[in-house]
Formats: structure tokens, sequence, C-alpha cells
């Protein structure tokens, strides 16, 4: 039988009062491509970051191709031949990709040698393995697809041959995703050992030989990929059986209800955010917004929720309403009906430090209903629906005076979903529904988001993940640097005619 | 102004420029690994007086020095210990230096010599006198180039030279050696530094150690080789303008240079001159005097274009979690 070649036995880790990882022990073989998956905050980051020597374990053991290491920091780390590709790249943005391949790994006092040696061997790990960027480019200047590669160029240049990547395919369009696979197949057949983090059920399928499956700081399974099916791999995530996909039943739209008109936006640096952006969302339908991070999604929520100035034109059942002026902010919006879980809800959608029931009334805190009289509020009513509210969001723990930052990722995102859903809006604007949040919860939003739905409500959808965009849309919209490249049906498309416009490429009218 | 009282005036330039600079690239090293430093003016302070007195006491200028280097570095692991390791406001970390050195140096010198807070002249072999370079005497009759070299450039003490060649040296650290590498990829990105194996804090300790010596030795050299005493509040806001000319030179060894020598040049006017005739407006020696500071403010108010500092710079590293 062959070594592994990284073998962690009871690895324990706690942070404060959270057990990160408990009692751990993996066995990974070389050559091959070894999958960790698990809901966010199962403790996959923070085992891997053990293994790199980003944290240290509180108890536990490491073995290398069989021998015990002491790993007590990344450059321990880098010595046993292990290199890590973060989820956050660890990049210096004005260096050069020379100047980042070789920090750290210099040679001596004098650079000059140092970035010869990595230009030559950076042209051999091109060819090796197609890993093409131009060694002089600012790291600033590239895509997140060309710095992602610098990450595994820095890693293959410090001779790893266990190379470990973090949720890789997060910020990745799925052309680049793709390529990133190519990359890591090739990786394999030269012999390098690959774990591959992810939350992501349908990569795990595509490209791992091996899979661990984490839930709340345990490794509940390891199976080989070929025994498994996503359905079981879902279950071990969760630890019941779960929906994967969306039961709905065909949209009847009715009368449109939101409708966009060459919106405009130009940040305060000058560059224009939105380059004319028109649709419509009519009543009972869910027009979901696909696009890479950055294209111009955020702003538009932020336009629409009230939070941003723009020109243009927006109107609510025909009547036009104010974009730039005094009446363009949020307040205004929730009166006119349209309700707006955004995008990121810790910073934008919550405040932390306040208790539920506090959040729960922010934005709704004019109804007259929370009014004692003309100075005071009336907690008790807040807390009274907040309760009710989290009995209906299934909110866990259900305790109204619980301070936002105790609950967990989908437990906050219910609690924002709620207050919005319950206000019953003419039209929901909803960003991110389910970053951050565990299959679990994500399945009983998705079911929300329907019901509302088929309340006959306008539903704009927007996300990163063309999976949920897909499951929940009954029409698609795909944007690419400020414009929409096109809309699509979900039955008529496919993820690569939507991986294209996502990255650019002007689909055929539909 | 003829050619003499041109000569004279740029002399002075270097002179009045020289604890600039050193406080400037002091501050540099510093703030390139993403410690703002506003403690340079309480460093250069604290090491103006203890090289003045333990110049005075041992009768070296040398010994001064060390004497003056060795408070300065002190001074600078205490704002190292305070925003590195303990995570603090550097800024508030650097005012609490700058109270420091300001009460401390006349409180100390009043204990041991009794002068009001001052320390007693230095004489000989306790100040850096100035050197001649080779052939001054020489060339100094040869029309143009000759007083230019006997008067400009021969006759500063040792330390305006070390400053001088501390540019070159500190723009070979910073751009082509592994340390500059690493410093300057630790005031961008510190989690980079980290991943790639390599000791945040030990970076950013090493370049507050040399921000601690250069500040020693620019505090030195107003004490022991541009007067030959310590008084108090010497150093009159000079690690403030380093911190501006540094800003105006964006983070750039020549630049700081140039940057030096322009503020150096006000302080030689203000020397030199009782009142500038201008246009037929004369102008007070008060308005000269507050040249330097004027333009401190200009610059800081941001009229010379947009400086970006390194990126990490204020904050304290601390791993994400």
């Amino acid at each position: 039988m062959t070594v592994p070649a990284i073998e962690l036995i009871g690895i324990s880790k706690a942070f404060g009062p959270v057990q990160a990882n408990k009692d751990i022990s993996i066995r990974v073989m070389p050559g091959t491509i070894h999958g960790i998956i698990g809901e966010n905050g199962a403790g996959k980051s923070t085992l891997m970051s053990i293994l790199y020597g980003f944290y240290k374990a509180d108890s536990g053991e490491v073995f290398i191709h069989g021998k015990k290491a002491r790993i007590t920091d990344s450059h321990s780390a880098i010595a046993a031949g292990i290199g890590m590709v973060f989820q956050h790249f660890k990049l210096v943005d004005n260096f050069t990709v020379l100047e980042n391949v070789i920090l750290g790994a210099e040679d001596g006092a004098p650079l000059r040698p140092s970035l010869a040696k990595a230009r030559r061997i950076l042209t051999e790990l091109e060819r090796e393995y197609e890993l093409h960027v131009d060694p002089d480019a600012l790291i600033s200047d590239l895509g997140v697809g060309k710095q992602q590669r610098v990450e595994i160029l820095k890693a293959l240049y410090r001779q790893a041959e266990v190379l470990i990547l973090d949720e890789p395919t997060g910020v990745l369009t799925p052309s680049e995703a793709d390529q990133l696979f190519r990359i890591l197949a090739r990786l394999r057949e030269e012999g390098k050992t690959i774990i591959f983090i992810t939350h992501k059920l349908r990569e795990i399928m595509e490209i791992t030989d091996t899979v661990s499956v984490m839930r709340r700081g345990e490794m509940t399974a390891t199976v080989r990929t070929e025994d498994t099916s996503p359905e079981q791999l879902a279950e071990l995530m969760v630890g019941r059986k779960v929906l994967l996909r969306v039961t709905k039943t065909p949209a009847r739209p009715g009368p449109p209800v939101l409708a966009v008109e060459d919106l405009r936006v130009t940040d305060s640096t000058g560059v224009e955010r939105l380059k004319g952006v028109s649709f419509t969302v009519h009543a009972g339908e869910v027009l979901g917004i696909a696009g890479v991070t950055g294209n111009g999604q955020s702003e538009l929520l932020e336009v629409l929720g009230g939070m941003q100035l723009a020109t243009g034109l927006i109107s609510l059942h025909g009547q036009p309403l104010d974009i730039s002026g005094k009446y363009a902010n949020g307040r205004a919006r929730r009166n006119d009906g349209i309700g707006h879980v955004p995008e990121d809800r810790q910073r934008r959608g919550l405040i932390l430090e306040f208790t539920a029931w506090e959040n729960m009334a922010f934005g709704y805190h004019h109804d007259p209903a929370y009014q004692t009289n003309r100075l005071l509020m009336n907690n008790a009513a807040m807390r009274r629906d907040t309760a009710a509210q989290m009995g209906r969001f299934d909110v866990r723990p259900p305790d109204p005076d619980l301070l936002a930052r105790n609950f967990s990722g989908g437990n906050q995102q219910k609690l924002v979903v709620a207050r919005e859903i319950e206000r019953n809006p003419d039209v929901l604007l909803i960003g991110q529904p389910t970053r951050g949040v565990d299959i679990g919860a994500i399945e009983f939003i998705h079911q929300q988001i329907i019901a509302l739905r088929d309340m006959g409500k306008a539903i704009l959808l927007v996300s990163v993940e063309l999976d949920e965009i897909m499951a929940l849309s009954d029409r698609i919209a795909v944007m690419c640097d400020g414009q929409i490249m096109g809309e699509r049906l979900p039955d008529a498309s496919d993820e690569t005619e939507l991986g294209l416009m996502m990255a650019g490429v002007k689909g055929k009218a539909a | 102004m003829d050619f003499t009282t041109l000569i004279q005036l740029l002399d002075s330039t270097i002179r009045s420029a020289t604890p600039l600079l050193l406080a400037c690239l002091a501050g540099l090293y510093s703030e390139r690994s993403g410690i703002f430093d506003i403690g340079l003016e309480g460093k250069m302070l604290a090491a103006a007086f203890f090289s003045a007195a333990v110049a005075f006491l041992s009768g070296s200028a040398w010994i001064g020095l060390a004497a003056g280097i060795a408070s300065s570095v002190t001074l600078a692991l205490i704002h190292a210990l305070a925003s590195i390791n303990f995570r603090g406001n550097q800024l508030i970390s650097g005012v609490a230096i700058n109270f420091l050195a300001a009460g401390m140096t006349v409180l100390v010198a009043e204990a041991w010599f009794s002068q009001g807070g001052r320390t007693p002249s230095l004489v000989g072999l306790a100040r850096f006198e100035p050197i001649k370079l080779p052939f001054a005497d020489q060339v100094a009759e040869f029309p143009f180039l000759g007083p230019i070299y006997a008067e400009l450039l021969s006759g500063h003490s040792i330390l305006v030279y070390v400053a001088l060649a501390m540019v070159p040296m500190t723009w070979w650290v910073l751009y082509r050696s592994r340390f500059g590498l690493r410093l300057r990829a630790v005031g961008e990105a510190p989690e980079a530094v980290d991943t790639a194996g390599v000791s945040v804090i030990r970076l950013r300790y090493q370049a507050v150690i040399i921000c601690g010596v250069l500040c020693g030795i620019a505090g030195a050299y107003m004490a022991t080789g541009l007067q030959a005493n310590f008084t108090k509040d010497m150093t009159a806001n000079r690690g403030f303008i380093a911190l501006a000319a540094l800003i105006f030179a964006k983070w750039r060894p020549w630049h700081a240079l140039m940057a030096c020598l322009l503020f150096g040049f006000l302080f030689a006017i203000e020397t030199r001159f009782q009142k500038i005739d201008l246009l037929g407006v004369t102008l007070p020696l008060q308005f000269v005097q507050a040249l330097p500071y004027v333009l401190t403010v200009v610059i800081l108010a941001g009229f010379v274009g947009r400086a970006t500092p390194p990126r990490a710079g204020g904050e304290p590293y601390v791993k994400e979690r």
C-alpha cells in the first residue's frame, strides 16, 4: 500500500468557545485530487490553514509522506512541500508577477539573480502546465483568473508537491473554472497531490478522486467520488435529507411592475458602473441577474433600493420613481412597496451589535403600529412581531433579545428575509440570498422566494451562483461590465452559453 | 544676489536639509513597512539631547552619537511594541512619544546640568567638526566649479555625507534587495508576506529599528554638528516637516532628497536674510520664518497631487478569522 502524501491524525482547534475542528483525521493519497466538502463554517478552511501553518492546532499530528512533520508556521509548511491558494489571494497588488513569485523565496540579498531565475523557471512551468501569465504584468492589472494562476505558480516555484486550493472557483466565470480544472488535471498527471476545498457538489463530482465531508468541525466521511452521489454528499454535509432542486410550478406572469430604462451610475472615481441598463420585471415572476462579482449588479441593487443616485428611469406600476433627488432613499422605496434584501447582510442588512428585534424593526420603525405616542416607541410591539416572524421563518434560536452577531449566517439571512417578506412588498430585491448560508437554510429561503412569486409579487434576484439563478429564475438577464448582455429563458439556455455572456461575449437575441 | 551669496545660501540649504533628510528616510523605512510614525520628532529630540549630554560628559562626539542613536532606538522600540505586538493605535503611540521626549529631555537636562533645560556648549572633539574634502584648497580658486566644490560640497560634518549617502543606499535596498522587496510587500499586503513564510513582526521590527537609528543620527547632527549644544525643543517640528516631505516624495528616496532640499532651502533663506524684497514689497522676517511651515500645510492639504500611502499603513496585522 502506498504511503499517504498527507496524513492528519486527531487535529483539534478551538477559537475561544467555538470548536472549529474536532479530532479530525484524514489521509490524502499522492497523485490524487482529494476534495473536502462542507458547509460554510464546517471547519474546512481552518483545517487546511493548520496544515499550511497559518494557524496552530491545539492538538493532533501531521505526517507528510509517512514522516511526522512539525508545522509551526507557513515557512515550515512550504519547506515540507505544501503550497496553498487561499480563497482571498495573498498577492501584493502593486508588484509584478515575478516579484510576487519570488517574495519569501529569494536566493540572496540582491534581487537580480532571483528575478532572472524565476523568469526562467516560470517559462518552464508555463510549458509544462499551460499556465501562461506575463511575468512583468502588475497584479492589479490582471483579472482574478490570472491572479489565481500566479498563486498556483507561486506554489509550484516553491516546489510544492501538495497543493491546497480553498474555494478556488468562487471568483471565476464558468469557462475560467473549466480552465482551472484542466490545469489541476494536468498537475495530477505530473504526480502532484491536490486538496480541493469547496461547498459546491458539482465541482466535487467533476474533478475529485476522493472526497471527505465535514460537518460542524467534524469529519463525517471519506469516500471515493465514483462510489457516491450528490444526494448522498448533501445528506452527509447537512445531516439530513435535502432537496437539491427547487420544486416550482411554471410562472404565471402578470402585468409589468418594475421597469428600468437606461440606468446609468458613475462612481466617485469617475468610472461608469452602470452603462444604460434596461429591463422589466412582471408580477409573479423571478428575474435573475447573473454575472461575475463586480460587474454592476451591486450598483443596480443599490440604485433600486434607494441607496445610490443614478440617471435614467425607474418606474413602479407605471409611475416614475425619484432616483436622483430627495426621495431617492431607502425609506421612500419601502413606502412605495419595494423590499430589499441587500447583498452584504452583515454590513447593510443588519447591525450586528444590535438585538434581533431592533434589527427586525429597522427600515419599518416609522410604522404607526410601532409608536406608543409622538415621543416613545412601542418596543413591546416590535418584540412581539419579531417573535412571531422568527417562528414563521424558523429562526434559531427564536430569541428576539439575542444580538444579531450571535446568529449563524443562515439564521441572520432568515432574519433579513423575514423582515422584508413579512411587509408584503410588491417588489422584492434580493441580492446573494444564500451567500454563506448552509444548505438547509438555502432550501428554506428558496422556498420562500418561490412562495412570494406565487403570490403575484415581482422578484429581482441577483446572484453570482449560476446554479441558484438557473434554479429560481423564470427569466435570466446576464450582466457584464455594467451592461445587460442579453436575456434568456432558463430552459432554453445552459451554463456554457450564460458563462460566455458573463465573460462579455454578446449572445444572439433570444 | 551674487555668486558667492548663492553658494552660501545653497551651503546653508544642505546643512538645514540634513536632519530633515535623515528623518524623512527614517520615516520612509517605517512607513514602507506599514508602521506610521509621527514620533520622528520625539525621537530626534531625544537623540539631540542624549548625544549632546553624553558628548559633553565623555568629550567624544562619536560616543554622543552612539548615545543619541540608543535613545532614539529605545523610543522606536516602544512604538514598535505598542503598534506591532499590542496592535495599538500608531498615531496615539507616536504622539505619546513626542510628549515623552519633549518633557523628558528638558527635565533630565535640568537635573544633570542646571542650565535651564539646556546642555553646556560643546567644544573640540565633542562636536562633529567640518571635514575638508581632498584638494578643496587647491581647486578653490578655480572659477565657478572651484567654489562649488570647496565651499558647497566640502566643509560639512561627516554626518551630512552620511545622510547624502543614505539616499542611493536606501534606493538600492528598497528596489534592488531582498529586504526591500519584503519591506515594500509588508507595507502593502502583510498577509502575502506571512503566507510566503516570512515573519511580518520581524520585518516590521527591523524597519522600525532602522527608523530609530536614522532619527538618532538626525538628532545627533542637530545638537553636535549643526549647533553646539541641546536647547529646549530644538528640533522645532522638523520631524513633522520630514513627514510632509515624505508624503510629498510619495515614499520614494530620490524624491525625498529633493523634497528635503526644498524645505532646507526655505530654512536657509530664513537664516540668511532678515527680510526679502520682492517686486518692491518687503516681506517681514516672520513671513520668511513661516515659509517651511506654510509649505508643509500646503503639501499636507493635498495641493501637490494624490499621494497613496502604503496600503497596510497604520493597520496592525491580524491573521484573519
